[in-house]
């Protein structure tokens, strides 16, 4: 990936106060900035909550991102990840018709497995880094996935 | 501390803690989602409040009160429309980083997401254009809402602080107690710079053959023009000012270049294209001002002071990035500067002055026609530094900048970032009221006056005797000015020859009015209008075809100027 339009996952630690998504997700569509994913969820015993964005951008719309966010007055720190552990969760939904212990070798081979098996399909539960995510779902396509939904990234830094 | 707990109404509470910031006078435009707190400022006496007569006006009043005295200025006005209409004058405060609190009155919280009368989504249309702002959800956080607000407002980088008031909320009763501090654990703006960083700036200004002050808006927002005269005089470093920063280094001080930028002048232009190092103080590289980003100061590195951390970088690779208020900054720079050799920038200086000798700001007067360069240069003659000047937006503006003699910073007020045509009446009016001893002057057009006329009523109302210079030149002069240089004189749209009539329309509204065609008339009318102490419209016959020069055509180089013929005939317009 070219450096102009380099990936990267920024985390937001917002005060939990209403509309603060609506803050962040804004400047970024006001700004023209992208948003490739986007997470959200209270951080445990506190009055915060942590985004999670993944973004592109050249370096100096990187760096305008981060200012821009860190100025809208709830938010408590912006990190742009370097060193860290991503994460990616995905669902999927494949018809009970297909092979079973294939499906799940699959998802071992990215730590995942079968979560639910109802009478019409099985569902299946994966987690891993999003590029990887991305190759399991591929990996998937031959066994007629019904539904993919995936959860965006989350990351910690190292 | 000692506190007395008051039992009160939330519409009280919005009175107790405008009076409480010592705010002397509010603008605003009742209706009913904000009913009560009207009922409440019917009640009390302990700020005044004017009555505009649009709500765009009640806001760009409190922005000219803002701006004339560095307060934080007030502006209130119902649900709906009331706010709808309320929305320019908050981006036009936004974009100029003006301290300004604005109330709004929102349907009741059981209404909320109903489409209920009047209802709009008032912190979602205004998040873009304010600093920050609140939809109030119950009685027990407004009070910290509206401390948090006016301390927002005029904290950091100023701007507008919108709190939305659900009606339900002014009409309930509980416990006041009016915060005496903040704590906003998610902000906290850096006023001191970073020591090592003004070090090494100012090590970079010592080792510069040919510096540049570069200044901005920020300077004036910052109360920092005595430390940036000192700096300049200290160091003999010229100066350059942007359209918002005019009065910063006063007129005739010599090193002061003039303007720079679409429609600066020769000299200020030259210098930003060969300067070694740019020192840019609470400017922020507006494309008005840079002209080609890649041929901006081209052969300069930047030192960049600005209390905004997002401003920095955001436009031009910055060598010397310092994060402060500019005032502090400037404390701990200039000390650094004691052994400065201004020698060095010597032959700098001369080169400037030699550019600005081969093409001073001028014009060619005439004694046909009233030039509108001649009204400016005549009114500063006649009230030069004791007038708050402000104006609206075109052609007027650009010549008012040029050419007044603005000798201190809150002098002139104008619109410089949105460029908002009928901010200047509303605003001029909200600078009387803030400075009633002072003559207060709008350089106005023929187009932009209408936008806001309405204003006669209220000017006339509260005898805030505002008076409005209307160059009149029966255009949309700055537009017109665009399709003569740039669209092969299709002048669409912007022929203004169907006019009101200015002074009896000013006399409709209990103003008074004048209609000027020649020199000795404009005298008379300015002294006249002085004595008289009442609004009025001063409707004066313009050369209609006159440009604003030096241009820099947008995206163009800044060394590039169309600039002014040097005699009458080669004009060619008419
Ligand atoms: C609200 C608004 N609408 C449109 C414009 C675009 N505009 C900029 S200058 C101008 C012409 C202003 O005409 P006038 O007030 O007569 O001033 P002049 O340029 O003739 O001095 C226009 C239409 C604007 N700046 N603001
Ligand atoms: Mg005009």
């Amino acid at each position: 990936m070219s450096l102009e339009n380099e990936r990267r996952v920024i985390s937001v630690i917002v005060m939990n106060e209403s509309s603060v998504l609506a803050r962040v997700t804004s400047l970024f569509a006001a700004r023209g900035y992208n948003i490739s994913s986007l997470t959200v969820a209270p951080i445990p015993n506190s009055d915060m909550s942590h985004i999670t964005i993944e973004t592109q951008g050249s370096p100096r719309v990187m760096e305008q991102i981060t200012k821009q966010l860190h100025k809208l007055i709830p938010v408590y720190k912006v990190i742009e990840h370097e060193e860290m552990v991503e994460k990616e969760m995905v669902l999927i939904k494949f018809p009970i018709v297909e092979n079973l212990s294939d499906i799940s070798a699959l998802c071992s081979a990215y730590n995942g497995g079968i979560v639910n098996v109802g009478t019409e399909m099985v569902i299946a539960m994966v987690a891993d880094e999003p590029c990887r995510i991305r190759h399991f779902i591929e990996a998937a396509v031959r066994y007629n996935p019904i539904e993919v939904v995936r959860g965006g990234v989350v990351a910690i830094e190292r | 501390m000692e506190c007395v707990i008051m039992q009160m109404s939330g519409a009280q509470m919005v009175c107790e803690a405008i009076i409480a910031e010592g705010t002397k006078t509010v603008f605003g435009y009742p209706g009913g989602a904000i009913m009560h707190v009207y009922d409440e400022i019917y009640k009390q006496n302990g700020f005044e409040h004017i009555l505009t007569r649009h709500e765009q006006a009640a806001v760009h009043a409190a922005d000219g009160y803002a701006r004339a005295t560095g307060e934080v200025g007030v502006a209130m006005v119902t649900s709906g429309p009331g706010f709808t209409n309320a929305v320019t004058g908050l981006a036009t405060a936004y974009m100029d980083s003006i301290p300004m609190v604005v109330i709004s009155g929102q349907v009741p919280l059981s209404l909320i997401g109903t489409d209920g009368f009047q209802e709009i989504d008032a912190v979602g249309i205004s998040r873009p254009c304010t600093k920050h702002n609140f939809l109030v959800r119950t009685l027990e956080e407004l009070p910290r809402i509206l401390k948090e607000a006016f301390y927002l407002a005029r904290t950091g980088r100023p701007g507008p602080i919108l709190v939305d008031i659900p009606k339900d909320i002014t009409v309930d009763i509980g416990e006041f107690v009016y915060p005496a501090e903040v704590n906003i654990p998610t902000y906290k703006p850096t006023y001191r710079g970073n020591r090592r960083q003004i070090e090494k700036a100012a090590e970079a200004i010592k080792k510069s053959k040919k510096p540049l002050l570069y200044v901005g808006g920020g300077a004036v927002l910052s109360d920092a023009y005595m430390l940036v005269r000192e700096l300049a005089e200290k160091t003999q470093i010229p100066v350059v000012e942007t359209l918002m920063a005019r009065g910063v280094m006063g007129a005739g001080n010599p090193l002061l270049l003039g303007m720079l930028g679409m429609h600066g002048n020769y000299a200020s232009n030259m210098a930003m294209s060969e300067t070694d190092l740019v020192i840019s103080l609470g400017a922020r590289f507006d494309d008005r001002v840079t002209g080609k980003l890649s041929e901006f100061a081209k052969y300069a590195d930047i030192i960049h002071v600005d209390i905004d951390p997002a401003n920095i970088a955001k436009l031009v690779d910055v060598d010397y990035p310092i994060v402060g208020d500019i005032k502090q900054v400037l404390e701990d720079l200039i000390p650094s500067l004691e052994d400065v050799n201004t020698d060095r920038y010597q032959a700098w200086r001369e080169i400037l002055r030699r550019y600005d000798e081969l093409h001073p700001q001028s014009f060619v007067d005439s004694d046909k026609e009233i030039k509108p360069q001649w009204v400016i240069e005549r009114i500063g003659e006649l009230v030069g530094e004791q007038a708050i000047i402000t104006s609206d937006v075109g052609q007027h503006q650009m010549w008012a900048a040029q050419h007044y003699p603005f000798d201190r910073p809150r002098q002139w007020i104008n619109s410089g970032g949105l460029g908002t045509m009928g901010f200047g009446f509303p605003a001029a009016i909200g600078a009387k009221v803030a400075c009633p001893e002072k003559t207060v002057i709008n350089i106005t057009g023929d187009g932009s006056i209408l936008m806001n006329m309405q204003e006669l009523v209220t000017a006339a109302e509260y005898k805030t005797p505002v008076i409005n210079v209307i160059l009149n030149n029966q255009f949309l002069g700055m537009v017109r000015q665009w399709q003569s240089f740039f669209y092969e004189k299709r002048f669409s749209e912007t022929d203004l020859t169907f006019q009101p009539n200015f002074k009896k329309l000013a006399e409709a509204c209990g103003g008074i009015g004048y209609d000027v065609t020649t020199k000795e008339e404009f005298d008379a009318a300015l002294k006249d209008a002085i004595e008289k102490d009442q609004v009025c419209f001063m409707n004066v016959a313009i050369s209609r075809f006159e440009n604003v020069l030096p241009m820099v055509p947008a995206g163009g180089a800044l060394f590039n100027m169309m600039l002014p013929q040097k005699s009458e005939d080669d004009k060619g317009e008419k």
